[in-house]
């Protein structure tokens, strides 16, 4: 791996305090994020999946162990995490557009590069033409589209993407990993998923991780491209024997 | 939408047969002398005394005026309110230091009848106007405060961290997102505030006032004019769903997103 290390998660302890003792929530994650991974994690509930991507994120503070953002350790949230939650938790008193404008109105870009931005991202998500409307008459696809375009318009280092297709039906899900996919290749992103669908991962992730049950920490990691192998019309992974085998091995660990 | 459209249409119906009902009732007692004209006018002579003040007034003030300066008093009070109870109910849900500070002032004062503390504000700020709209203040103040404090403390917690991860903070957090996610409820408190405060009027005008809706009832009573109270009574009333009904109006057009959560 040639890339660009952005992310170094050494030894890291969370531990959510309770009323006599506390929990130990993450416990000796190692993680070295690079330019352009498409890290997905899966792991039985309650594995601390989502406390990983907290302090990823900067709304958990990590209790014990080192973690670097760019050399430089990170004090809180900041616009070079953009998180997708699994609730788009788009601003309703805000249109469409006004969502993807919001962080780099933040940031004091000039309203013609705003403009530019938003536009950018918002016809990357196929959604211009519902640019004016609000939020709350989308459907539950497309919100989840414009929460998307609202974190990539940012640029951030890395995207952050809680569940972000578990409530959506089937079909749904396919278009939206599609999506992902082709934003990944283009942009040459660096993502950081939490999904529970083994399916989902192995056809999007070149990194998939496995935690184990609480207190979480990493079991396993495994490389793999088999969304090189995706159908391009369909968004099917073209499945085989290396796929099932994988498959049959992950659902192993998660399943004890 | 066809089926809800009948549906109000039931209701609304259903509504004005109440209120028909009520009025065949007020006109059946007063028609058989059921009760005396002192305690219950009948509805004729209520129409009467309606029609002799709008042309006379009352006491030498036209009813314009005794609408009008109570109008006056409780917008300024419900302005000032709404000036004051809604950055620091928000400040107060947002910096637990200040909710410190503020919080405990309005829970002891909030449960005090209003007329209670007007003997101190007229002890302290005389018999005019100052006095009277303090008082309406008060009343509207605490309700805003309470709601706003409780706004703050419901905001979806994604809403925060999604500008957080965007890079809002300080400012543009507070106004750009706790202001509006808010907003619903700062309005229905608007509404409730308004409500209370004129309930306070009357108190309000009750001492050394020679104007208003308030003390025309007042003064009616002392000479049991009972048709000029009932006159008064049905005039606040009514303008008290006007002004409901018009926030209610300003409510959907600026939180036009209310419900949609």
């Amino acid at each position: 791996m040639n890339n660009e290390l952005i992310i170094e998660i050494d030894n890291l302890t969370v531990d959510y305090p309770t009323e006599n003792e506390s929990v130990r929530a993450l416990d000796g994650v190692d993680l070295k994020i690079y330019q352009h991974d498409f890290i997905c994690v899966l792991g039985p509930s309650g594995c601390g999946k989502s406390t990983l991507l907290n302090v990823i994120a900067g709304f958990t503070r990590p209790s014990d162990g080192t973690f670097l953002m760019q050399g430089q350790p990170v004090a809180g949230p900041d616009r070079q995490r953009g998180v997708v939650f699994q609730s788009a938790s788009l601003y309703p008193w805000m249109s469409v557009r006004k969502n993807v404008e919001f962080g780099p109105k933040i940031k004091g870009l000039p309203a013609a590069e705003i403009n530019r931005i938003a536009s950018h991202y918002l016809d990357q998500v196929h959604l211009l033409e519902v640019a004016d409307q609000p939020p709350f008459q989308l459907s539950g696809g497309m919100k989840q589209r414009v929460a998307l375009a609202r974190a990539l318009a940012n640029e951030p280092a890395i995207l952050l993407l809680d569940e972000p297709f578990g409530a959506l039906d089937a079909l749904t899900r396919i278009h939206m990993q599609q999506l992902v996919r082709k934003i990944w290749q283009e942009d040459q992103n660096t993502i950081f998923m939490i999904t529970h669908d083994v399916d989902e991962a192995l056809s999007l992730g070149t990194r998939l991780l496995v935690m184990s049950k609480s207190p979480g920490t990493i079991i396993q990691e495994f490389n793999v491209a088999f969304c090189d192998r995706v159908d391009e019309r369909t968004g099917r992974v073209h499945v085989d024997a290396d796929y099932l085998a994988r498959r049959e091995e992950i659902l192993d660990l998660i399943d004890v | 939408m066809q089926n809800k459209k009948d549906f109000n249409k039931n209701h609304r119906m259903l509504t004005l047969l109440t209120w028909a009902f009520i009025f065949l009732v007020w006109f059946l007692i007063t028609r058989f002398n059921l009760v005396s004209h002192l305690i219950v006018p009948s509805p004729g002579e209520v129409i009467q005394t309606f029609i002799s003040i709008v042309k006379d007034g009352y006491n030498g003030i036209s009813l314009w005026e005794h609408l009008g300066i109570s109008m006056l008093r409780l917008l300024i009070a419900s302005l000032l309110a709404i000036v004051t109870a809604v950055p620091l109910g928000l400040f107060s849900g947002y910096f637990s230091k200040v909710g410190a500070v503020v919080d405990s002032i309005v829970q002891f004062y909030r449960p005090l009848p209003p007329l209670a503390y007007y003997v101190v504000l007229i002890l302290w700020l005389g018999i005019d106007e100052s006095s009277k709209i303090t008082l309406l203040y008060l009343a509207a103040f605490a309700p805003i405060y309470i709601a706003c404090v409780s706004a703050v403390s419901n905001i979806r917690v994604e809403y925060l961290l999604s500008a957080k991860s965007l890079g809002a903070s300080g400012k543009d957090l507070f106004f750009q997102i706790v202001f509006p996610a808010c907003l619903p409820d700062i309005f229905t408190s608007i509404r409730t505030a308004v409500g209370v405060a004129y309930t306070t009027l009357v108190s309000a005008e009750m001492i050394a006032a020679t104007s208003g809706l308030g003390w025309m009832v007042i003064d009616a009573s002392r000479y049991l004019k009972s048709s000029v109270i009932f006159v008064g009574i049905i005039i606040m009333g009514i303008s008290g769903v006007l002004i409901d009904q018009g926030l209610k109006a300003l409510e959907k057009k600026i939180v036009f997103w209310k419900g949609y959560q």
